[in-house]
């Protein structure tokens, strides 16, 4: 059927130049036989060819690339600016994006007051049904998202509550405070569940679940502190399961993997990589000259929405449906997607103003260092398909990086003081940084320019979120108000 | 008698003067007593701090559990206040103040100087032309008016275009272009002729300070005071008016 198409095009304009293609995808794999296609061909016609070769029953999006340049609008034009032999095969790699499309949020819906001091901590649930924020005045709250109103007022806490965490099955959030305590709550009835977990001496940095498709019930939760140590939790025995101690000074930032791994990054310049299930140490990935303020999992956004597929997302959010092994079915699904061939990747920022990439299951030596910026670096994240990097800085500006071989893309400017945190769309089309200058604004990734500016906060904005179904963006700042904007 | 026992001398021939003081407050009066008794009470005030603060060392006081103000995210917990200038007040402060034309200045009082101070008489033949001893601003595009017409000069080693500015909350100092002198204390001529003097409100450019308003706009422009005298020191030294 492709070469019929071909055929049509091929009598019209009869003395175009003609190029031998062969499709690969992003790992690598063949896809079909080379065959011959005019040098003006246009992505749209590509598309339908490669689609034709997938068997594929929806069309799917795809964009090509050759030699890491997009073709935007023909072969030839692409073509131009490289050095090819048009004598050999050419290899274009297609990468299919998202077949949904998130639309870029452009006015505040509502300001949402309630809290008493600043809002430091904001999460949606991994369906996008509720949405909870931690304050400095100790108190955890829960807002119905359909009135924009406020929902439960969660007391419990003793000071500040600095992190807040989803399970991914979103029946529990878990939130922990300045003093060391986290306390679980149930997002239907605003109680809290179980008991107190206390243990740590010092303050909480992070909360990280276990993934869905290990454990459908999320049993067991992961905490950080500033006392260096990384504690495992029981939840539904109310205990802490294991300690994992090794770091020198305050763990800063913890993320579980969905291979099993624990990663810990801490303030002694180390990232420490753990097994879960035993908590013996496998790996110290040195490489850092200062402290290790974050990290971020190339499967993050997949081990946090865990079951929801956010193609399927629908205007009223739902809970998650099905039973316990069909939800295990499908994280795993999802997962393995995101994934790929390889091991995960990590990418970790640090107060020395690099970035360092690293595939911790397999070495302990970084695959790339990624520098450029001038300050240091607040937060980094990987893209929902785990393509870019993003890397927020105290310098004004946020980075884009290649996810699998680190290379810099482009630098998006706009924001006239540190930029504090950012979040990415479920399609992995667009990019919203919180910044301390107290404006939000919408980055257009395809485009690597500014979509939209935010502004409202009338001070800092100290933490946002992006809902998992791409209709919502929460954000909330030092002027106490939680905003939510929307389309 | 030894020379050190002179002062317990009259204690121990007279006793303890007892109601020496009441007996004095009684029977003063007029402006000595009104003194007095304004002293005393001052005496008193502090006595009774003093034996507060006591009793409170004495006693255990329960913990006061209030969380503190100042809550900060977790990435900021280990970080010292920022390097920059933060946004401060709501556009809706920015419109009253200017509204009303009024600024919070530093200095309220501001000695007044007179037009011999400031201003130099020069007598040349029939002109009287008069320089300004006072530093002063003049603007980018100042040329001076033809030599027959012009009544006042303001030398060329008296201008300045750069100020110190301290940010009062943040205690940090930066160097910012004058954009123009706001208001003289001393007298409108002044303003006109953009002299600086100490009190003199001016206005300087801040856009490297990072400074946004609610609406989502950079601000760029803000008044400041002077706080010292420049033509003694040589420079500009101003508090930013927030």
């Amino acid at each position: 059927m492709p070469s019929r198409l071909l055929a049509q095009e091929e009598a019209a304009v009869p003395d175009v130049q003609r190029l031998l293609v062969q499709f690969q995808d992003e790992g690598g794999q063949l896809l079909g036989s080379p065959f011959d296609v005019p040098v003006d061909i246009t992505p749209d016609r590509l598309q339908l060819v490669c689609n034709a070769l997938l068997a594929q029953e929806d069309p799917l999006p795809l964009a090509f690339f050759v030699q890491d340049a997009e073709i935007v609008s023909s072969l030839g034009k692409t073509l131009e600016s490289q050095a090819v032999e048009t004598e050999k095969v050419l290899d274009i790699i297609y990468q299919p994006q998202a077949v949904f499309r998130v639309r870029a949020v452009t006015r505040c819906t509502s300001s949402l007051e309630g809290h008493s001091e600043a809002v430091i901590s904001v999460a949606f649930s991994p369906t996008g049904k509720y949405l909870a924020s931690g304050s400095g005045d100790t108190t955890v709250r829960f807002w119905d998202l359909s009135t924009e109103t406020p929902h439960f007022t969660c007391k419990g806490h003793r000071h500040w509550v600095l992190s807040i965490s989803w399970s991914p099955d979103g029946k529990k959030l878990a939130s922990g405070c300045k003093n060391g305590q986290i306390l679980l709550w149930d997002p239907s009835t605003g109680k809290q569940v179980g008991r107190t977990l206390t243990g740590h001496s010092k303050w909480i940095t992070g909360l990280s679940w276990e993934p869905l498709h290990v454990n459908p019930e999320c049993r067991y939760v992961a905490s950080s502190s500033k006392d260096g140590t990384v504690r495992i939790w029981d939840t539904t025995a109310g205990r802490c399961e294991r300690i994992l101690t090794g770091h020198t000074q305050s763990v800063t930032c913890l993320r579980w993997g969905g291979d099993g791994l624990l990663y810990s990054a801490s303030q002694d310049r180390t990232v420490k990589v753990w097994r879960a299930h035993d908590g013996v140490l496998c790996r110290t990935l040195q490489g850092h000259g200062h402290w290790v303020n974050t990290m971020a999992l190339s499967t993050d956004y997949a081990l946090r929405t865990g079951a929801f597929e956010p193609a399927e997302a629908s205007v009223n959010p739902q809970d998650l449906q099905g039973s316990l092994q069909e939800l295990k079915e499908r994280a795993l699904s999802r997962y393995n997607l995101v994934r790929g061939q390889g091991p995960e990747r990590l990418v970790s920022g640090s107060d020395d103003f690099t970035l360092f990439l690293w595939s911790p299951a397999e070495d302990k030596k970084p695959l790339t260092r990624m520098t450029g910026h001038q300050a240091l670096i607040n937060q980094v994240l990987f893209s929902p398909d785990s393509r870019i990097v993003a890397s927020a800085s105290f310098d004004k500006s946020i980075k884009l990086w290649d996810g699998r071989t680190g290379k810099y893309l482009a630098s998006l400017r706009g924001h006239v003081a540190a930029v504090y945190q950012i979040a990415w769309s479920a399609d992995s089309r667009l990019l919203v940084s919180g910044s301390s200058d107290s404006t939000l604004k919408v980055w257009d990734v395809k485009a690597q320019k500014l979509a939209t500016d935010l502004p409202g906060h009338a001070d800092e904005v100290y933490a946002i979120d992006w809902s998992p179904d791409g209709q919502r963006v929460a954000s909330g700042g030092k002027d106490k108000c939680l905003r939510i904007w929307r389309r | 008698m030894l020379q050190n026992e002179y002062i317990e001398l009259p204690r121990k021939r007279y006793g303890y003067q007892a109601h020496e003081r009441s007996k004095k407050a009684k029977k003063m009066i007029g402006l000595k007593a009104k003194l007095y008794h304004k002293q005393c009470r001052a005496e008193k005030i502090q006595m009774k701090k003093t034996i507060k603060m006591h009793e409170k060392r004495n006693t255990k006081q329960k913990n006061d559990e209030k969380t503190p103000q100042g809550a900060v995210p977790a990435y900021l917990l280990d970080r010292e206040g920022q390097s920059r200038a933060k946004v401060l007040s709501n556009m809706i402060k920015q419109k009253r103040k200017e509204k009303a034309g009024k600024w919070e200045v530093l200095l309220p009082k501001v000695r007044a100087q007179g037009e011999t101070e400031v201003l130099k008489t020069e007598r040349k033949k029939k002109a009287r032309k008069r320089m300004v001893t006072k530093v002063c601003f003049v603007g980018d595009g100042f040329t001076r008016k033809p030599p027959k017409y012009e009544r006042f000069i303001r030398p060329m080693g008296l201008r300045f275009k750069k100020a110190h500015v301290t940010h009062p909350e943040l205690k940090a100092t930066f160097c910012l272009p004058i954009l123009g002198v706001k208001k003289n204390r001393s007298s409108p001529l002044y303003t006109t002729l953009g002299v600086i003097t100490k009190g003199t409100v001016i206005e300087v450019n801040v856009s490297e300070l990072g400074l946004v308003m609610q609406g989502g706009k950079v601000i760029w422009g803000k008044y400041a005071q002077v706080t010292n005298n420049p033509e003694n020191d040589g420079c500009i030294n101003a508090v930013l008016l927030v």
